[in-house]
């Protein structure tokens, strides 16, 4: 790498600029299925921060000692203990939540999310580093879901993490809490933050061919107006 | 500066094929649809009142503001005038139930627009019918209201309060043919009539703009389908004449399957696409959990135009086989 990356870099890229769920578009399932509602979201996207983060950081502590061949294999049996922990805990302490969330608490196992980033990040990096790395995946995943989980919430149901926002006179609209709704918010999201990107990529190219331009040649052509 | 002096007379044109002009525009063919939907409007008014005149103008107006909005936005080229939005605003319209709650209508026109057609690009570029998406999206929000049908004016009897299909599917009653083929029955606003959509429908193949090919296969398509099953149960499963006029079939088969950006290109696939929305209409009314199917079967229809057209393309003269 030539150059070297701020560890304030390596946390806040998650939020935006690879976000999990918009830009790498890993762990669809849970963002589509979870965000009924608000509080599913935070829920979801803690636990699997939880995850992300400290199976992350053992992977990155063992990674010199694991052969290639066998990495995922590890790197699954690390995560699937840090999932076993963020499950039980949930069952023990939130039982609505963990009832809520149904098998999507245990399939953070294969979430991509988790595999994405040891395999990319945590296998290659310092311990510290992959934890920031882990830590701003997570905020991303965190903000992906509480957007979806508030647009889908609000007009499928008139509330914000269960209060009632919207007046009664309007009706909820059954389709965005229903698989359909969840689509069409996605597909949406996704596409405004590709637009947006996208225009700050043209308009940054723009400016960049403007600075070397040389001076126009002007070529008339005359006789075109008959 | 530098000169360049080109001779008048030398003028060169380029554009592709084809270079035979037509008089025809797209803006032409459109509003000779809205005037082909004027029938099917009148029998509206007098099944089920003027109020429906009210949802029909909120959809277009709210379908023609969405497309203007959007084009603004993008700063594409306004091409509200060209009638498409206008017309998916009719048709919404048509194919709501009566007396339906106009904000949901809105709501409906909106949808229609932005996700049916302009997030697509606009107008040719859209996969599904921007009009049965509008409705596909609010039969999934309201499924309540857009299942509650209004009694027709000159009902004689409670029983036509449900649509036939519905009285089928729940009730196994089947319904009159007669009144089914003027109107006097439950439905949607515009689709119940059969005689105003036929007289509508019949003036656009007459004049061209819509192709036989596709009425023609869904039509023989739900006979023979529908006549199968009738052939085999006849009290069990409705004749093929009630298939034909219950519901939006005749109100989709003219107005919904011919739209020309969503159906397929060859004459075969014609045929394929004809048929193969005959046959999902009939599993769904006869083995889905829906009493109507024509919207779904559209839909998915309107899905494979492409592999349609990619597998009927025809022979190029000349080319060896």
């Amino acid at each position: 790498m030539s150059k070297q990356k701020s560890n304030w870099y390596e946390f806040y890229k998650g939020i935006w600029e690879i976000n999990p769920t918009f830009k790498q578009i890993l762990g669809t399932c849970p963002t589509l299925a979870v965000t009924v509602s608000v509080m599913n979201g935070i829920a979801m996207a803690l636990a699997t921060t939880f995850v992300l983060v400290f199976s992350s950081l053992f992977i990155s502590l063992v990674r010199k000692f694991i052969p290639n061949q066998v990495r995922i294999a590890a790197y699954i049996v690390i995560i699937a203990a840090f999932v076993t922990i963020a499950d039980l805990v949930m069952k023990a302490k939130f039982p609505e939540l963990s009832k809520a969330l149904g098998p999507f608490v245990p399939l953070i196992v294969v979430n991509c999310i988790i595999l994405g980033r040891a395999e990319a990040f945590a296998s290659k990096n310092s311990p510290w580093k992959s934890v920031l790395d882990a830590l701003g995946n997570g905020a991303g995943f965190l903000l992906a879901l509480l957007i979806m989980g508030s647009i889908r919430e609000l007009l499928g149901s008139r509330t914000i993490l269960g209060y009632q926002i919207l007046p009664n006179g309007f009706e909820p609209l059954v389709v965005m809490i229903l698989p359909a709704g969840a689509f069409l918010t996605f597909g949406l999201l996704m596409g405004f933050s590709n637009f947006y990107l996208e225009r700050k990529k043209r308009i940054e190219q723009q400016e960049l061919i403007a600075k070397f331009r040389k001076p126009e040649v002007k070529v008339e052509v005359k006789g075109m107006e008959a | 500066m530098e000169t360049i002096t080109v001779n008048p007379a030398y003028k060169l044109e380029l554009s592709s094929s084809p270079h035979i002009h037509s008089r025809w525009s797209t803006k032409h063919a459109m509003w000779f649809v809205v005037l082909a939907l004027i029938p099917a409007l009148i029998s509206a008014v007098l099944f089920f009142g003027p109020y429906q005149l009210l949802i029909v103008l909120t959809s277009v107006v709210f379908c023609a503001g969405t497309e203007f909005a959007i084009k603004k936005f993008r700063k594409k080229k306004i091409t509200v005038d060209d009638g498409s939005a206008v017309i998916t605003g009719i048709l919404l319209g048509l194919i709501l139930p009566p007396n339906f709650s106009l904000s949901a209508a809105a709501i409906g026109a909106v949808f229609s627009i932005a996700i049916g057609k302009e997030i697509f690009g606009g107008l040719g570029y859209n996969i599904f019918n921007p009009a049965l998406a509008g409705r596909a999206f609010l039969q999934a929000a309201f499924p309540v209201a857009m299942t509650t049908w209004a009694k027709p004016n000159f009902a004689v009897d409670s029983v036509t309060s449900a649509t036939p299909l519905a009285a089928y599917k729940f009730d196994k009653v089947f319904a009159e043919i007669q009144p089914m083929f003027l109107g006097n029955i439950g439905g949607s606003i515009g689709e119940t009539s059969a005689i105003a959509i036929l007289i509508g429908g019949i003036f656009l193949i007459a004049i061209g703009i819509v192709n036989y090919r596709i009425p023609i296969a869904m039509i023989l398509g739900v006979l023979i389908f529908g006549g199968i099953f009738w052939v085999i149960d006849p009290a069990k499963y409705p004749n093929p004449l009630f298939q034909l006029f219950a519901g939006g079939f005749l109100f989709g088969t003219f107005f919904m399957a011919t739209d020309w950006v969503t159906s397929p290109l060859t004459s075969k696939g014609m045929y394929i696409f004809g048929f193969g929305i005959a046959f999902i209409i009939v599993l769904i009314r006869i083995f889905g959990g829906l009493p109507e199917g024509v919207m779904y079967a559209i839909l998915i229809m309107n899905s494979v135009v492409p592999i349609i057209n990619r597998y009927t393309r025809p022979t190029i003269f000349g080319e060896a086989k």
